[in-house]
């Protein structure tokens, strides 16, 4: 179970699972501390038995005025961006895995923020989504920077734990498992754990509780 | 690092191999399914060809998206989104050989409350759900975590997760608990004083006078809110409480096998010289009755405590926003605000002891006018327990809507929802803006006790100012 040699590892049925080194593009700022997932996406748009539209509803509420129209949120301002940035225990709350869902459909490929919720983050690394984590005064200068210049660069290096735009580099921290899955092309966990499936069925069976 | 907890005695007694991420794999020995985040999971499955590994280790049952009213619940629902989950859900249990608790199955409810009633959540067990109240079943000390819906994949294609072990935080809560004061109201204050991100990296380990003195119930309401602290997980040690509860229980051992098995129970327990890597110390002695004033759980006060002004808390921005969406007023206290909705119910505080402690408060009482009451049971077995025990009469007498199990108004996806920015006392777990199913609602969270008295007085008041019922209803034996 070494780490594949290539960009992209095969799983257990020849799929590529793709190694995520960089993400660079343009960034969206989402300001505040502790935005739950029901606010990234609202209970009501989970009565679908697939993710297919969720792009549509990140942050549905936010986005929209009283009448239904579409408002000044970053989400509406900040189309064709890919990296977004946020402060303080983003994602808490559901586990509902359509908020990072969303997100992604709608374009996010990272995540910049001060600190994440940890099933929220877990989500992020089975999609393949980076989150790195940044001191507070970092996370608003990238959203000041990004209000201010839109359309600039920004980079996320997963390998380096650093943010790149305008010639600044911030150090942040990707958690080591999230790094080595996007660097390896394993963050798809199912068909290395699916390898282990006679050790797994070994563990059940000495349980003391499993006879039944 | 912890050594000798009960988080690490389970953790390594579960643990399948080492992860070339660094992670490790962990076996789960329970599977709780529920309709909203399993569909794409058995989607994800099929693409790839895969079957559920441990289909008997797996149970499923529908609460999210269910009505609350009897008529509501013919086939096919009303709300066709809501009849396809819930199609999905029959087939998708029925073709891997799982364990369902559909409309059709009088033990059908929320997941947290049939898993432990049950029988079916034991000591020393991994439990996970998709859904982040799956820390609810630490309460037996087991680990039990929230998962998403690519993790539940991974857990029918393998019986397992990857996962990485966790701070072990003791949280040690003194005192002895006053008279109308309960589980809700000291997880409440743990949150207020730890912070709604104070868990992240952390299990708790919940301990000490106040924890101890708790039944089952209030336990599982205790660990229940843990991930509202940011904790993945809670857990308290088993104890005779533990064994108690679960003997009799419909899938939980029985005769020698269940005294076998307690020889587990007893062996995860943290040892008397565990290792924490964190011990904080919360005092519940003289806490009153807890009262969320703002939009999450953190924000929240003693009834008779003057609500913070924003400059007064961890987060001033947040606080004023809070407080100009809930329309609380600083320097007063939450007495007297008023309240459109009173919901009882919900994988915190749906079951039995959390019906009686609140029938207690409306016994020869009523609503006060213009209240809109919900009694929502948190499963069928709930529900019929306490209509053989006369207890729905009391709610029904009192002018509460008397309904059948779900997850109800707690997140609104059924049609119990908050209508416009009605207030609403709520026994719920989360408060953030538009959890409720407006974007204008107010939720203040709190006990069901102090739930029953804001519906009889319309504002949120103390309990302890009422005369309650020593008794209620006639206890029935299972």
């Amino acid at each position: 179970m070494s780490g594949p040699a290539g960009d992209d590892a095969p799983d257990a049925e020849g799929a590529a699972v793709p190694a995520i080194r960089r993400v660079a593009g343009t960034g969206v700022p989402v300001r505040g501390d502790d935005i739950d997932t029901d606010q990234i996406l609202p209970a009501r748009f989970l009565k679908a038995v697939t993710f297919d539209d969720m792009g549509e509803y990140a942050f549905y509420d936010q986005r929209r005025d009283d009448d239904g129209s579409l408002n000044d949120h970053p989400l509406n301002e900040y189309t064709g961006a890919n990296v977004l940035a946020v402060n303080e225990n983003f994602g808490c709350g559901s586990s509902r895995e359509h908020a990072p869902q969303g997100l992604m459909r709608w374009g996010v490929e990272a995540i910049v923020g001060e600190s994440f919720a940890e099933i929220f983050q877990d989500n992020c690394k089975s999609l393949g989504i980076a989150t790195l984590a940044v001191d507070h005064e970092d996370a608003v200068a990238l959203q000041d920077f990004i209000e201010a210049n839109p359309e600039a660069g920004i980079e996320v290096d997963v390998r380096a734990e650093t943010v790149r735009y305008d010639g600044t580099t911030v150090e942040g921290e990707v958690p080591d498992a999230m790094r080595e899955a996007l660097l390896e092309g394993i963050w798809d966990t199912t068909a290395v754990m699916r390898t282990n499936l006679d050790r797994a069925k070994a563990v059940h069976d000495d349980l003391p509780y499993t006879d039944d | 690092m912890s050594e000798g907890t009960l988080y690490d005695k389970v953790w390594e007694r579960h643990k399948v191999a080492d992860l070339p991420n660094g992670q490790d794999q962990l076996f789960i020995g329970l599977h709780l399914v529920h309709e909203v985040t399993s569909p794409q999971a058995f989607g994800m499955l099929r693409e790839r060809d895969m079957e559920v590994a441990f289909p008997e280790r797996t149970v499923a049952t529908t609460d999210h998206i269910v009505p609350t009213s009897s008529e509501g619940r013919s086939r096919p629902l009303a709300d066709e989104r809501a009849e396809e989950m819930l199609t999905h859900l029959e087939q998708n249990t029925a073709e891997a050989g799982i364990r369902f608790f559909g409309l059709d199955d009088e033990r059908q409810g929320i997941a947290h409350v049939v898993g432990p009633e049950l029988g079916f959540v034991q000591p020393g067990m991994t439990v996970v759900c998709g859904d982040s109240h799956t820390s609810t079943h630490g309460a037996f000390g087991a680990i039990g975590m929230g998962i998403g819906t690519s993790q539940i994949r991974d857990v029918f294609a393998t019986g397992s997760i990857a996962a990485d072990k966790k701070a072990v935080r003791r949280v040690e809560v003194s005192g002895e608990l006053g008279d109308g004061v309960g589980a809700k109201d000291v997880i409440l204050h743990v949150i207020r004083q730890l912070g709604v991100d104070g868990g992240v990296g952390h299990v708790y380990e919940y301990g000490g006078e106040a924890i101890r003195s708790l039944d089952m119930e209030g336990r599982l309401a205790v660990c229940n809110m843990s991930i509202e602290g940011g904790a993945r997980a809670g857990y308290i040690n088993p104890d005779e409480t533990t064994y108690e509860y679960l003997e009799g229980k419909e899938f939980a051992p029985s005769g020698d096998e269940f005294e076998e098995r307690k020889q587990y129970w007893e062996s995860i327990r943290s040892d008397e010289d565990a290792e924490y890597d964190d011990v904080v110390e919360v005092d519940a002695a003289d806490l009153a009755p807890q009262v969320t004033w703002g939009t999450n759980p953190e924000q929240v006060v003693g009834v008779d405590e003057a609500v913070p002004a924003p400059a007064d808390t961890r987060d001033p921005d947040a606080a004023e926003t809070a407080q100009a969406h809930t329309e609380v007023t600083p320097g007063e206290t939450m007495e007297g605000h008023g309240v459109d909705v009173a919901f009882l119910g919900t994988c915190t505080n749906g079951r039995v002891a959390d019906f009686r402690e609140a029938a207690r408060v409306l016994k020869g009482r009523e609503v006060a006018d213009d209240v809109r009451a919900l009694a929502v049971p948190g499963s069928g077995t709930v529900k019929r327990k306490l209509e053989a025990e006369g207890i729905d009469q009391v709610f029904k007498d009192a002018g509460f809507q008397w309904r059948e199990a779900g997850c109800s108004m707690c997140l609104a996806m059924n049609d119990d929802a908050l209508e416009g920015d009605e207030v609403c006392a709520s026994s719920s777990n989360r408060n953030y803006v538009g959890r409720q199913g407006s974007t204008e609602g107010r939720t203040h969270l709190m006990s069901p006790a102090m739930v029953a008295a804001a519906a009889v007085e319309g504002a949120v008041t103390d309990v302890r100012e009422f005369d309650t019922a020593d008794t209620i209803g006639t206890e029935v034996d299972e």
